[in-house]
């Protein structure tokens, strides 16, 4: 496992380092220019990004979570969902059981977090529990546990963090450099050096403002590299390509809008959580592939759900010779087939119908909301609110008394 | 002088390749014996749930008698076999894998059980089992393949055969019943 891993890195590495040489040198314009000294820039920007770095890398996970408002939930909640996840656990290899978050909103999205293999999480919407059916919430979860085990969640949140410093430095120096020119004009005034000054001032300006657009362009090749190869590494573990494709296809015609995803967590769930309108240009801006592309790709991998065949299927949708998947990391996979096909009654069967998806989902909404059930009779269920103070609840559909 | 480092440096060289092809050969042998005890914990709890499944569907099932014999003793058969060797532990489990999903096939008859919560609960503990059985079996099949690969590809497999690391099997299932779709009667 973990040849592939290292090959499928050294091209992020690559951009990581290209964006640590953007933080040095906006640390060194912000010396040069600003503060005149150039080691004082440097210790600022290297400073401000070892402290958010830390913070990422050892609460990362919490407060990403607490900021999408995601609920964990325990085996008996869910038990489709935890088995699912377990079952993704087993076939990616994983050591320990993830921890299993919902995220109470309609829309259709999913992410994983924590900074290694031994502390991951995976959180899923309701909506996505309610609209999927087993094999399309295993492609997801497969895809997210794939993310895990690619220690993409870990590669993307310190690129995250880089971007972060970055964006922040620049916006201070320019303002300061701009106010700078204006009220200041000490170095300005100093004779003879005031012609290079002014040269370095305008490319130091100039960078400040270039800067933040690199490393987000920069942010988000990353991001969709990870995103190929996350779907590839799917395919392999479910051998079911077919599962995530049509997963995405729902996911992909949901008009819903996660409510608690930013623009900064954006790369971490399965699809984009912004909907934007005109994304023909968007394509450098993005931070996932386009999903038709990648629902496309999944259903062209006819021979088998190996890194290769992933390889052959993204080189057929885009007609040119480079692929996504490095050789190395295709090499370490053998021939891998598809999910043979199963006795059709056995696999269909057990699945819960939509209704029945959405009425397991908002009741488990209402437990993790310390709300009490309570079974009438007449097949109502009453949900008792965690305020009421009273002992007797009467059913509104046959008027019998419970008491609470 | 020079002649004493090169062999020095050739030496030394060789003790870390040496090291390492030996620590890789360790790991992917111990997640080949850890990919195989995940396959025994998942058939074991499918052995576990098989009563509980009968009990559940002997009392709506008046006319499947024979169906749930067979799973019965199909469980039975592989219970035995567990610890027998690779072979004919995957050969049981291929069995009972036919039979049960001749019963769940069968299951499609029985429109109330079909309502029963209790069965439901129980129908998806199986099937996950069922899915958790393929993926360990998957994942142990990777493994082996990998850990195969490095003890008879050169130049690991010099190494392999001086500290006697020996290929492993794989988890086959070439049973019959397992692999072509029952056949339902809707008359």
């Amino acid at each position: 496992m973990w040849e592939q891993i290292r090959a499928n890195q050294i091209r992020s590495v690559i951009l990581v380092v290209a964006m640590g040489a953007l933080l040095i040198l906006i640390g060194y314009f912000l010396g040069v220019a600003v503060l005149d000294s150039t080691i004082a820039g440097l210790v600022i920007a290297i400073g401000i990004w070892l402290v958010m770095s830390l913070i990422a890398f050892f609460r990362g996970d919490s407060i990403f979570l607490a900021l999408s408002r995601a609920r964990k939930i325990k085996r008996d909640d869910h038990p489709r969902l935890y088995n699912i996840v377990e079952e993704m656990k087993i076939a990616s290899g994983l050591e320990k059981m993830p921890d299993i978050y919902i995220i109470d909103d309609p829309a259709l999205n999913a992410f994983a977090t924590g900074r290694s293999p031994e502390r991951a999480s995976v959180a899923v919407t309701s909506g996505l529990l309610q609209k999927l059916n087993r094999d399309e919430l295993q492609g997801v979860i497969a895809h997210e546990i794939a993310h895990v085990k690619n220690r993409d969640v870990l590669l993307m949140s310190m690129c995250g963090v880089l971007l972060g410093t970055i964006v922040i430095l620049a916006f201070f120096a320019t303002r300061m450099l701009f106010f700078g020119a204006i009220f200041g004009g000490r170095r300005s005034s100093s004779a003879g050096g005031g012609q290079a000054q002014l040269i370095i001032l305008a490319i130091g300006i100039a960078f400040m403002i270039l800067a933040p657009i690199f490393a987000y362009l920069i942010y988000f090749a990353i991001s969709r590299k990870r995103e190929y190869l996350a779907d590839a590494t799917s395919a392999l573990y479910t051998r079911y390509p077919e599962g995530l494709a049509s997963a995405l296809e729902k996911l992909g015609g949901s008009k819903a809008e996660l409510k608690s995803a930013n623009k900064a967590t954006a790369p971490m769930y399965i699809i984009n959580p912004f909907r934007k309108k005109g994304r023909a240009a968007a394509d450098l801006t993005s931070t996932h592939p386009p999903i038709s592309e990648r629902v496309r790709i999944l259903r062209s991998m006819a021979g088998g759900a190996a890194f290769a065949d992933y390889e052959n299927a993204y080189r057929q949708v885009h007609k040119r010779g480079k692929g996504v998947i490095s050789p190395a990391a295709v090499a370490s996979v053998g021939a891998v087939g598809l999910r043979a096909a199963e006795p059709e009654a056995a696999r269909r069967e057990p699945e819960p119908s939509k209704v029945e998806r959405t009425r397991e989902v908002s009741d488990l909404m209402w437990r993790l909301n310390d709300y009490k059930t309570i079974n009438c009779g007449c097949g109502t269920k009453l949900k008792v609110p965690p305020k009421f103070k009273g002992t007797r609840v009467k059913c509104p559909h046959c008027g019998r008394i419970h008491s609470v | 002088m020079i002649a004493v480092y090169i062999i020095i440096g050739v030496v030394v060289v060789l003790i870390i390749i040496l090291w390492a092809t030996y620590n890789g050969l360790v790991r992917l042998r111990n997640q080949v014996k850890n990919a195989w005890a995940q396959i025994d914990v998942q058939l074991k709890r499918r052995h576990d749930l098989i009563p509980n499944l009968v009990e559940t569907v002997r009392g709506y099932m008046r006319h499947e008698r024979e169906t749930l014999e067979a799973v019965t003793n199909a469980r039975n058969l592989a219970q035995k076999a567990v610890g027998g060797g690779v072979g004919a532990q995957s050969k049981a489990e291929g069995e009972l894998s036919g039979a049960l999903s001749r019963l769940l096939v069968v299951v499609e008859n029985y429109p109330d059980l079909k309502a029963n919560q209790n069965f439901l609960a129980l129908q998806e503990e199986l099937t996950s089992t069922e899915n958790k059985i393929s993926f360990s079996r998957q994942f142990y099949n990777d493994s082996v393949l990998k850990y195969n690969n490095k003890t008879q590809m050169f130049p690991s497999n010099v190494i392999a055969g001086m500290t006697g690391f020996r290929a492993s099997e794989f988890f086959e299932v070439e049973v019959a019943a397992e692999k072509e779709a029952p056949k339902v009667g809707f008359s």
